[in-house]
């Protein structure tokens, strides 16, 4: 990227949003992520690539999506009125659709007939293989073991939508092991594959490329809040694992210094219990997949193991703008605890009939929390991210609904 | 300006490429890596590669990913990378460490360099780490006296394998196929020609790693390259013990002197 064509709050040209970014990769990807890069750039100011993209989000994907008031739901946030972004009812059911279509359409402009995706909870990698159903694609999925056993219909679902999906036995078999397996399919074969990252981590140019791409969901939410409650909001509220929706999000309001931009991380079973993938608020910087950003890890420099309820956010690292948003205290990060997560999915299913996936429950937690800070003149917008349907199992499990197998 | 030059030179008088082999510090504990870095060095490696085991080795295929993860369970800490480098220098041998950058940065750059240094090391390799975003390393690393091998693979573009030469001392390391480490059947007729697109920016003597397992491999490489680099083969051989890996450096040596 030129610095002509830089807007603020992109990074330079290397990729670095402050001290985090970059690329720390091997020399054989480096290639690659070049060639990502020039073709992201030109793609963005050809106007039939932007029309391609908007027109899939429109009539394919059921973009804007929604934005719903949550009266009942607010009455346990000490009064405050909650918004709810509803990500869940975009096509596969979450935002990650946004992500997939656009670099999607990238793959099919460097002429590569293969992807390969990671997967945690599977809702990247059903979008992953739901765009490359739509565009003729050839997609591999990489899952870890653990999460192909607690989110086996969506293996299911990215099987009949024609994906390959290979579980990770590797290191922790989760979202990270996925991801080190995916690179290195990538390095062995970057000719003919892209590899589709679905959250806004990595080396450059992903996390600012899988940000832009979600930028519309902020978009639309500040447009909407202003026609439904005539002003901005107090706070805007996202979970974050690797922090794609969130980045998303906030990048509509980040330009407005009077909303509070605010990510939940995944509490585990509390901080103090080690179990946990509150990265940002309990993490310290280093490099992890191609990027410096916060992350979970030891004495040494070693990867710790990040736990969560929820399979799509635990993940011991996070997106590097994230990291910097921390650091100059433009966002806040908090952590929200496996049970008070899943309070927050049976209160909002309970109030408004409406299912939340575990891991956007963080975030209805969260708010939670900040509605009664707020009190009752609060204003608080939340991207609900994704929908629970994939989560039944587990959440039947935490509840007692049925029999612990 | 550094050891690894001296041990350069002495190699092409002999008219031949070096042998240098990769071993995992704490693999498959401290104590037994010592020993069977002793036996690489013993078998005829000119120079050794102790890895550190990571939790997350990207670049590496099943072979060495298997063997990361025993030493970090037999509670390797990345402090005893130091002894081992030590026991290799005290054993007569030379040393450079390849490290995923991690465990560097987590250390302290400074603090990793002058640890390296003090036991007798003389560079580090990094898989993960180009010269775009080695400025602390570019620093340390002269105040140090230490040896920077970056890589170059057959992807990289001739700007690219220039920026990487120019930031590189020792030698530089050239990935000969497209793909993670692993013992293969054939080393890959692309690494000639980087080998070949190498030399034309460069007076540095170029290793050639990755896939490389029998003297016969060994010989090929040595034909077009400075070095033969050998890893997943002498991490199965260091399955079956320290016999096994001198005489996997025997036969190596034997395949670079032909």
């Amino acid at each position: 990227m030129t610095e002509q064509q830089r807007k603020p709050h992109d990074p330079d040209e290397r990729g670095h949003f402050g001290p985090y970014g970059g690329r720390f990769m091997p020399e054989a990807l480096i290639g690659a992520l070049d060639e990502l890069a020039a073709e992201y750039d030109k793609a963005q100011r050809d106007s039939a690539f932007v029309e391609e993209f908007t027109r899939l989000l429109r009539d394919y994907a059921n973009r804007p999506s929604l934005l719903t008031e949550a009266p009942r739901f607010a009455e346990h946030a000490g009064g405050a009125r909650i918004f709810l972004k509803r990500e869940d009812l975009n096509h596969t059911g979450s935002h990650k659709i946004n992500n997939v279509l656009g670099q999607a359409l990238l793959t099919k402009r460097m002429g590569k007939k293969r992807v390969i995706a990671e997967t945690g909870a599977g809702q990247h990698g059903v979008a992953t293989a739901t765009a490359c159903a739509l565009m003729g694609l050839e997609c591999t999925v990489y899952m870890g073991q653990v999460d192909t056993e607690r989110q086996a219909l969506n293996v299911a679902r990215m099987n009949l939508l024609g994906a390959e999906v290979i579980p990770v036995t590797t290191g922790s078999r989760t979202l990270k092991d996925a991801i080190n397996e995916a690179l290195r399919d990538w390095v062995s074969n970057v000719d003919t594959t892209h590899y589709l990252l679905g959250t806004a981590a990595g080396a450059h140019p992903f996390p600012v490329m899988v940000r832009n791409f979600h930028k519309i969901i902020g978009e639309e939410a500040r447009r909407q809040i202003l026609e439904q409650a005539g002003k901005l909001p107090d706070a805007v509220a996202a979970c974050v694992g690797g922090g794609s929706n969130a980045i998303g999000i906030f990048h509509g309001f980040i330009d407005d210094p009077d909303v509070r931009l605010v990510g939940f991380e995944p509490g585990g079973h509390g901080i103090d219990s080690g179990e946990h993938g509150a990265t940002l608020s309990h993490g310290t910087p280093g490099v992890l997949h191609g990027a410096r950003s916060y992350l979970l890890q030891d004495d040494d420099g070693q990867t710790i193991e990040a736990y969560s309820i929820s399979a799509g956010l635990d993940y011991p690292g996070v997106g590097p703008e994230h990291a910097w948003l921390k650091d100059t205290g433009r966002a806040e990060y908090r952590s929200v605890t496996d049970d008070e997560a899943m309070d927050a999915f049976q209160l909002l299913s309970r109030t408004e009939g409406i299912i939340p996936a575990i891991e956007s429950a963080h975030a209805l937690a969260g708010a939670l929390v900040l509605g009664r800070e707020l009190g009752p003149d609060g204003l608080i917008v939340v991207n609900l991210s994704g929908r629970g349907d994939k989560d039944m199992d587990t959440a039947a499990k935490h509840f007692g609904y049925v029999e612990d197998s | 300006m550094s050891g690894l030059n001296t041990l350069f030179e002495q190699v092409k008088a002999e008219d031949r490429a070096a042998l240098i082999g990769y071993l995992p510090a704490g693999y498959p504990t401290v104590a037994e890596s010592k020993e069977l870095l002793a036996a690489m060095i013993d078998g005829g490696c000119d120079l050794v590669e102790v890895g550190v085991p990571y939790s997350d080795p990207v670049m590496d295929g099943p072979t060495i990913q298997v063997a990361a993860d025993t030493a970090l369970r037999n509670g390797f800490r990345l402090r005893q990378t130091f002894d081992v480098v030590q026991s290799v220098t005290d054993h007569g041998g030379h040393a450079v460490v390849m490290t995923y950058w991690n465990p560097v940065h987590h250390y302290g750059v400074d603090a990793f360099a002058r640890d390296l240094a003090a036991a007798g090391g003389h560079g580090l390799i990094t898989p993960d780490l180009v010269p775009d975003e080695a400025e602390d390393w570019l620093d340390v690393s002269e105040r140090h006296e230490l040896d920077r091998i970056f890589l170059v693979a057959p992807s990289s573009s001739e700007e690219r394998i220039v920026r990487t030469v120019k930031s590189s001392s020792g030698f530089v390391y050239a990935t000969a196929v497209m793909g993670v480490t692993g013992a293969r059947e054939s080393v890959g007729a692309g690494a000639a020609e980087l080998v070949r697109r190498t030399r034309a920016h460069t007076d540095l003597p170029i290793g050639v790693g990755l896939g490389v397992r029998s003297g016969d491999q060994a010989a090929e490489v040595a034909s077009f390259a400075d070095a033969v680099i050998v890893g997943s083969a002498f991490v199965t051989a260091a399955q079956e013990g320290t016999g096994a890996v001198r005489a996997l450096a025997e036969e190596l040596a034997g395949g670079v002197r032909r």
